[in-house]
């Protein structure tokens, strides 16, 4: 199989098998969640569970008083790569593109230089909280396989889109379908992994927060 | 022109032919070093090769064409006189090509038979179009099979160049489901060099600046992976683009005749595959250096690159989906599907565990 080959498998047969597995397992793992269903809580709510859960999703979103002095790099770090990664991700016009024939949504782009400015500075913060994961021993016992491999799945659409479009390590073509692969092993593992926490994350901080409202401890 | 003069012409070395035809040493020196330009060579090389050109025999080039267009002969004739490629022209001595030559039958075929006796390991075979293995009587020349001509004419030659995508890499005849059993020369001939030039058609310069650097140096011109000359094939469109910097600012083209089409911004969201293409068109131009396809308001369809007509829609921008994509109701209802199931046996696992609860009495802790 030549360059351009691999290239059109990726986007094409590879696209569809890892959008159809991405589809399934999304809508699969979701209504399994929410179809857990929990036991009737048969008291009288002494709080507002609403506002509280949405109160939880903000607060839960900043650092608990005191915690930024004591673990800068999960905080600072974690906001970096995480808006960082929304800005390469929904902001480079190629992206953009992808998505307005899927979606048929469009909206403007960054111009490439800001983009790959971001980039590297997304790379720079992922690698930071690698290196505090590898060298906290309390997280580094708290980690399991899943913590590296997500990592290494968040990380290597970051770099081989970096490097392709430096024409770095590999000729362009092969580099650009490696990046496109890269994106789509995240696609086929997402649902399955904790990076299900994209579709997950405001929904369970909601519902703690409302639990929490509703025994009276609004939050 | 008689066959005697014909034949004096064909022994003359390339400084004689030159001459002949009122081109000066100014003029001669001016195309060397252009032509050391054209090949990335450094400055001092022009010296050497107008020393190597002068004295070089023209050789003889036979031009085999098999399932082809014509296309690339058409390119290869669009030289402007005074122009490189019609100087570079009378450099060879082209004793065998379809199109161009005035024999036809049996004389034509005579013709490449001895231009092959008489050049015997020193002649050049210039190849367009690819050869059908799927059945020999797909594609003939005088009855005779294209692998059978090629096998024979390219026994005793010095090397082969793959003219245009179809000869290089397979081309148009092998896109699928390629009904012909299209290959290209490179999986036929192995035991001879083979330079590939693709492109459909490859621009006329980079055919001719294969041969002179052949005449100049007397070997082929560095390759890279996929056989084509580096000095031509090194970079791609869309990093010598004069377009480019509208991609880096974000700038493109939505539609053919919308504002940014007109301000001659980024034709990427177009589907111009400039980003995956090899070629020297940004560069070199075509035309006697008029322009290329992005200038004159067409994306780049990567003719120059291996299975071009299958690497998805002309019109899909490289980011984009290479067919429409077949993710659809079946997905989601299958998502839905497991979803339901595992909701199932989830609830179905809590009412037993709910109906295997034993109530815990005050007897049975104080047992």
């Amino acid at each position: 199989m030549g360059e351009l080959q691999f290239l059109t498998w990726v986007r094409g047969s590879g696209l569809n098998l890892a959008l159809t597995i991405f589809v399934v397992g999304v809508l699969w793992r979701l209504i399994e969640i929410y179809g857990l269903g929990r036991k009737k809580d048969l008291s009288a709510s002494r709080s507002t569970p609403g506002a509280s859960g949405w109160a939880t999703i903000l607060r839960r979103s900043l650092p608990p008083p005191g915690m930024l002095p004591a673990s800068p790099v999960s905080y600072i770090g974690g906001y970096v790569f995480h808006v960082g990664l929304a800005v390469v991700v929904f902001l480079f016009a190629p992206h953009i593109a992808l998505l307005t024939s899927i979606a048929g949504v469009v909206w403007p782009a960054l111009p490439s230089q800001v983009v790959d400015f971001v980039t590297v500075v997304t790379m720079a913060a992922m690698i930071a909280v690698l290196v505090d994961r590898l060298f906290k021993p309390v997280k580094r016992f708290l980690s399991t396989f899943g913590d590296w491999f997500t990592w290494t799945l968040t990380f290597l659409p970051l770099l081989t889109g970096w490097l392709a479009v430096h024409h770095l390590l590999l000729p362009y073509t092969l580099m650009l379908a490696v990046h496109i692969l890269s994106v789509e092993l995240l696609l086929v593992f997402l649902p399955f992994t904790k990076l299900f926490h994209a579709f997950t994350v405001f929904g369970s901080r909601w519902f703690n927060g409302a639990v929490n409202g509703h025994k009276g401890v609004p939050v | 022109m008689d066959l005697l003069e014909y034949r004096a012409t064909r022994t003359k070395t390339v400084g004689e032919a030159l001459e002949q035809h009122g081109i000066d040493r100014r003029d001669f020196l001016k195309l060397c070093a252009a032509m050391a330009t054209l090949l990335a060579l450094p400055a001092s090389a022009a010296e050497q090769l107008a020393v190597a050109l002068a004295k070089a025999r023209r050789p003889s080039v036979i031009w085999l064409s098999f399932q082809e267009c014509t296309g690339c002969t058409e390119s290869l004739t669009r030289s402007h006189s005074p122009s490189l490629e019609s100087l570079i022209f009378d450099m060879i001595s082209l004793d065998y090509h379809h199109t161009l030559q005035a024999a036809s039958g049996e004389a034509a075929e005579a013709a490449r038979e001895a231009a092959m006796k008489e050049n015997a390991g020193k002649y050049l075979v210039a190849v367009d179009g690819s050869v059908p293995m799927g059945n020999p009587g797909y594609s003939t020349i005088a009855g005779v099979a294209n692998i059978d001509v090629l096998r024979e004419t390219a026994k005793d030659a010095a090397a082969i160049l793959a003219v245009g995508t179809c000869a290089a890499y397979g081309g148009l005849p092998a896109a699928q489901p390629n009904p012909t059993g299209a290959v290209a020369i490179s999986e036929l001939i192995k035991d001879k060099p083979v330079v590939n030039i693709p492109g459909c058609p490859p621009i006329p310069t980079v055919i001719t600046g294969v041969i002179a650097h052949y005449l100049a140096f007397g070997a082929l011109p560095e390759l890279d992976a996929l056989g084509r000359p580096k000095a031509f094939y090194g970079e791609t469109i869309h990093d010598r683009c004069y377009r480019r910097p509208f991609y880096d600012q974000g700038k493109f083209a939505e539609t053919f005749d919308d504002e940014g089409a007109r301000r001659g911004w980024c034709l990427f969201k177009l589907g111009c595959k400039g980003p995956v293409t090899y070629n020297a068109c940004a560069t070199m131009k075509w035309n006697g250096g008029v322009s290329f396809p992005i200038q004159s308001g067409h994306g780049c369809i990567g003719c120059s690159e291996p299975n071009f007509w299958d690497a998805g829609g002309f019109y899909e921008a490289l980011s984009m989906p290479a067919h429409p994509l077949k993710v659809g109701a079946a997905a989601a209802a299958a998502g839905v599907a497991a979803g339901a199931a595992v909701t199932f046996f989830n609830r179905k696992k809590k009412g037993a565990a709910k109906a295997g609860h034993e109530t815990t009495t005050l007897e049975d802790l104080e047992r």
